[in-house]
Parts: C-alpha cells; sequence; structure tokens
C-alpha cells in the first residue's frame, strides 16, 4: 500500500488542527487538501473529488460533518469518509457506523474519537483505501 | 382544544347529575398562558369506585363527597396520597366546618366547596383548579426545556475547552518529537500558537466565569450613581496597548450628564467586550468611537468601528452563546463566542437591550441602552 497519488480531504474548523493534520498527512506522503468548514467543504467537493475524507463533526453547526459525510456519498458512495468526533465523550451521546442501521444515517465508514492518535487514522485510512 | 378530565364522586346522584350539567360546555381559560381546556365529566358514586378509576386512569380533577356511605372523602384522599401526580382535588362538603377543610387541605386536596354550592361557585373553583394544572405543567415543560440548554451549553462548553487542548497537545508532541523536518523556525512558530492557543483559553475561562457571576446572581453588587464616561475612559484606557498594536485609533465621544445607578464592574465588562471586539475585527489604520449619550431613562452606549463587518445573517446569531462569525476574516481572531452573550444579559439586567448594525467590510456599530437597574429602586439591595 502506497499513500502515492491519493488525495485526501480534511475538514476541520480549527486552523492549527488543520495545519498539524495535513503536515502529518503529507509528511506520510499523501496528497492534501483542506476546508475550513460545511461550506467550504461543499466548494471544493464542487471541484474535485478526493480519495478520502477526514471530516470533523462540529463545525459551523452541530452536525456540519453529517451533512459533508451526506454530499459526499451522494457523489461517490465508494470514496471512504472518517468522521471525528468529540461528541461521544462531551455529551454521552454515541453513535458510531459499525451496523447497516447506523451506517443509513452517518454517512461515514468510520468514527473516530477527537484526539485522534495519528497512527489509528492512518490504519483506517489504509485499511479504506485498500484496492481503491 | 385539550380536554381535561373531572371525576365527581358522590353518593347523591342530584349532585353528580348537577355537577355534570354545570360543567357541560364549560370552557376554561388560562389567562397566564392564553390556553383555552374544555371539560369532561365522568362519575362515581363511592369512595371504592372513585378509587379504582383513579387507578386505572386518574383524572386531573377529582371532585370528592367529604361524606360518603362507605370509605369517607379524606380516607380517599389519603389512599391516593403519592400518587396523585397532577390531580387537583376538590373537597365538597356540607360540614363546612374550617376543621374539615384545614384537614382535607392538609392532606392534600387543592380547595373546598362548601354546599351547597351554585354553579357559578362551582365554576370558579374548578377554572383555579384547571388553571392550577396547566401552569404547573407548563413550569414542567419550561424546567425541562431549561434542562436541554444547560445541557447543550456544556456540551459545547466542553468541546470549545478541548479544541485547543488538542491544539496545543497537537503541537507539543511534534515539537517533541522533532517530526516535522529541520527548521528550526517552524517549531518556533508551532509554539507561538499553542501559546496563542493558551490564552485563547484563558479568556474564555473567564468569560466564562463572567457569565457564571451574572447568571447565577451570587455576586455581590455595588449599585452607586456612576459616570459612564469615565468608566468608558477607563475601558478605552485599557486597551491602548491592543488598539497601538493593531494600528487602531479608538476616540471617546463623551456626554457629561451621563450618569447611572449600576455595577461598576458590570458597566467595564460591558465596554471591555464592545471595545476588544471594535479593535480585534479592525483593520489596520482603523477607527473605534466610543460614544455616550444619557437622559432621565437612562444612556444609551454607542461603539462604532470600521472593521470588518458582518452579513445579515452573521448579525442574527452574534448574541447566543458561543456564537462566532467563522470566515477568513475572522479566522485568526481570538475569541470565547462568550462575550456579546455577556453583554446581552448585562443589558437585560439593566432593563435595557442590545443592538448591532453591520455591513460587510465597512464596520459594525453596537449600540447598547441601559436603564435605571430595576434592583437599584426596588430591593435597595446593596445600593450605596
Amino acid at each position: 500500500m502506497t499513500a502515492k497519488n491519493k488525495t485526501i480531504l480534511v475538514v476541520d474548523d480549527d486552523s492549527d488542527y488543520l495545519l498539524q493534520l495535513r503536515m502529518r498527512l503529507e509528511a506520510a506522503g499523501y496528497e492534501v487538501i483542506t476546508a475550513d468548514g460545511q461550506q467550504g467543504a461543499l466548494d471544493v467537493l464542487e471541484k474535485r473529488m478526493p480519495d478520502l475524507a477526514v471530516v470533523d463533526l462540529m463545525m459551523e453547526h452541530p452536525d456540519s460533518g453529517f451533512v459533508v459525510c451526506h454530499h459526499i456519498k451522494k457523489r461517490d458512495p465508494a470514496v471512504p469518509v472518517i468522521l471525528v468526533t468529540g461528541l461521544t465523550s462531551e455529551t454521552g451521546m454515541e453513535f458510531d457506523a459499525e451496523t447497516d442501521e447506523e451506517r443509513s444515517w452517518v454517512k461515514a465508514d468510520v468514527v473516530l474519537d477527537k484526539p485522534i492518535r495519528f497512527e489509528q487514522l492512518q490504519r483506517e485510512m489504509e485499511r479504506l483505501m485498500k484496492g481503491a | 382544544m385539550e380536554t381535561l378530565r373531572v371525576l365527581v364522586v358522590d353518593d347523591e346522584p342530584g349532585m353528580r347529575l348537577g355537577v355534570a350539567r354545570a360543567l357541560r360546555g364549560h370552557v376554561v381559560t388560562v389567562p397566564e398562558i392564553g390556553e383555552q381546556v374544555a371539560l369532561r365529566v365522568d362519575q362515581a358514586e363511592t369512595g371504592e369506585r372513585a378509587l379504582e378509576m383513579i387507578r386505572s386512569d386518574a383524572p386531573n380533577i377529582l371532585l370528592l363527597d367529604y361524606k360518603l356511605p362507605g370509605i369517607d372523602g379524606l380516607d380517599v384522599l389519603k389512599q391516593i396520597d403519592g400518587q396523585r401526580g397532577p390531580m387537583a382535588t376538590v373537597m365538597m362538603t356540607a360540614y363546612a366546618s374550617l376543621d374539615t377543610a384545614i384537614s382535607a387541605i392538609k392532606k392534600g386536596a387543592f380547595d373546598f366547596l362548601a354546599k351547597p354550592f351554585t354553579p357559578d361557585e362551582l365554576k370558579t373553583v374548578v377554572d383555579k383548579a384547571a388553571a392550577n394544572i396547566i401552569l404547573a405543567r407548563q413550569a414542567r415543560k419550561l424546567a425541562r426545556e431549561k434542562r436541554q440548554a444547560r445541557f447543550e451549553f456544556i456540551s459545547v462548553l466542553a468541546h470549545e475547552l478541548k479544541a485547543p487542548l488538542n491544539a496545543i497537545e497537537g503541537y507539543l508532541t511534534t515539537i517533541r518529537d522533532r517530526s516535522a523536518g529541520d527548521d528550526e523556525a517552524v517549531y518556533s512558530e508551532m509554539l507561538d500558537r499553542a501559546l496563542v492557543r493558551l490564552e485563547g483559553m484563558r479568556k474564555m475561562i473567564f468569560d466564562l466565569l463572567d457569565l457564571t457571576r451574572i447568571e447565577s446572581g451570587k455576586r455581590k453588587r455595588e449599585l452607586a450613581a456612576l459616570d459612564v464616561c469615565e468608566v468608558a475612559a477607563a475601558g478605552v484606557e485599557t486597551f491602548a496597548t491592543e488598539a497601538a498594536k493593531q494600528g487602531v485609533t479608538v476616540a471617546l465621544d463623551a456626554d457629561d450628564n451621563a450618569v447611572l445607578t449600576a455595577d461598576r464592574g458590570e458597566l467595564e465588562v460591558i465596554f471591555n467586550n464592545l471595545i476588544s471586539n471594535a479593535i480585534k475585527y479592525n483593520r489596520e489604520g482603523g477607527k473605534v468611537v466610543v460614544s455616550i449619550r444619557g437622559d432621565e431613562a437612562g444612556v444609551k452606549i454607542r461603539v462604532r468601528d470600521t472593521g470588518i463587518g458582518m452579513t445579515e445573517e452573521e448579525s442574527s446569531r452574534l448574541f447566543e452563546d458561543f456564537v462566532r462569525i467563522k470566515n477568513v476574516k475572522t479566522r485568526d481572531i481570538l475569541g470565547s463566542g462568550l462575550g456579546l452573550s455577556i453583554v446581552r444579559k448585562l443589558a437585560h439586567m439593566y432593563g435595557g437591550r442590545v443592538t448591532a448594525e453591520s455591513e460587510p467590510d465597512v464596520g459594525s456599530t453596537f449600540t447598547v441602552v441601559l436603564g435605571s437597574d430595576q434592583a437599584a429602586e426596588g430591593s435597595g439591595d446593596g445600593s450605596g
């Protein structure tokens, strides 16, 4: 598995977080495009589809991440989406994308809790893009 | 229209029929919340039958005769104690002695009716009971909504406090592992960003403490006749360095008659938030004008800037908790998203309000109108 020629879209409203993720992903050999929110992400998606997207949940609106995920899957269901959220630990509200029922409304392949460990993120990315 | 259920318990058929007839078609209006309810009347002729009916499906209002053939009205009252829920009981008694009434009310009755009573007397008491039920229900709904709002506030707060922690942790880990290459300048930039995020977090905690103090009402307020211009001048002074750093000039256009009975700390919080915003969201070489006008009714504070401005949609959300306008222009500006929400809450305490007018890339004007403080005139609490 090689990271070469893979384009990753990272969406987060925290500019520092965005910068950090971009650095690490670029160091790992990916090409990275970023968006700082729901609207920014939709604008990017108008122009190009990434090979995988890492999307934060709470941005302009508490459910911005869901909207972005939904949009990506509508355009191309084959593009893997990782939804990143601090929601579970903050509110006790739990959701995941492990069963079909959950995936019917959470349009993501994997849900990761913030703060994410980069190694785990990278493992999930490689798994999801395998064979793509 | 909602229908409340009334159960009339009396061994005299004439009494049951009379009550049912008097309440048929009667509509109760609850003026406090402008709600109307209709009534449906069921009947029971003994205490035992009444208990059965209450246990299977409790009515909203129970009209209970004191003297019944089997167990009496007080026994019924005793047995339904604790499972009464939102049911209002009215005792009907021919022995309208004060003792009977008191013992019934002690056992949880809402009111009593002395027999014989007229249809109007009956309606008056039933109206009261119905209003009581509707208002209690409304109060429970409000309490639930308040808990919900609290929950949302805390969720967002946790999110806002964790975001800088994650960012700082990310930078520190990168610096420790030297995982961003050999350029030392990159690491020193990361340290600066980490410090900026720490500062933002500190600001958020301070704003949060301000907000908690205001909302709890626990803080000792010291109300005095204050020269608002003097407080404004001190506020302008506080931000002189900050303004100079941003290349923004701040002018004070004051009116000598602006005297207000207020808590100095609260006025300072208002000025600090408005002036600091006007500087932060300004442009290089921009201006801020703080103007104060006073009359008998109160004081009008206006803070105008020549900054980045906002769209109408953005300014409509501005005064809610944790709302920060996020766009390319505000990306590098720190804020807790609580400042204007605090200003709004303070303005309300002074019987006033805060409004914003804005135009993108031209600037914003915030106007705060403060009346004399309610508490200052009312309770006399802490005036001096």
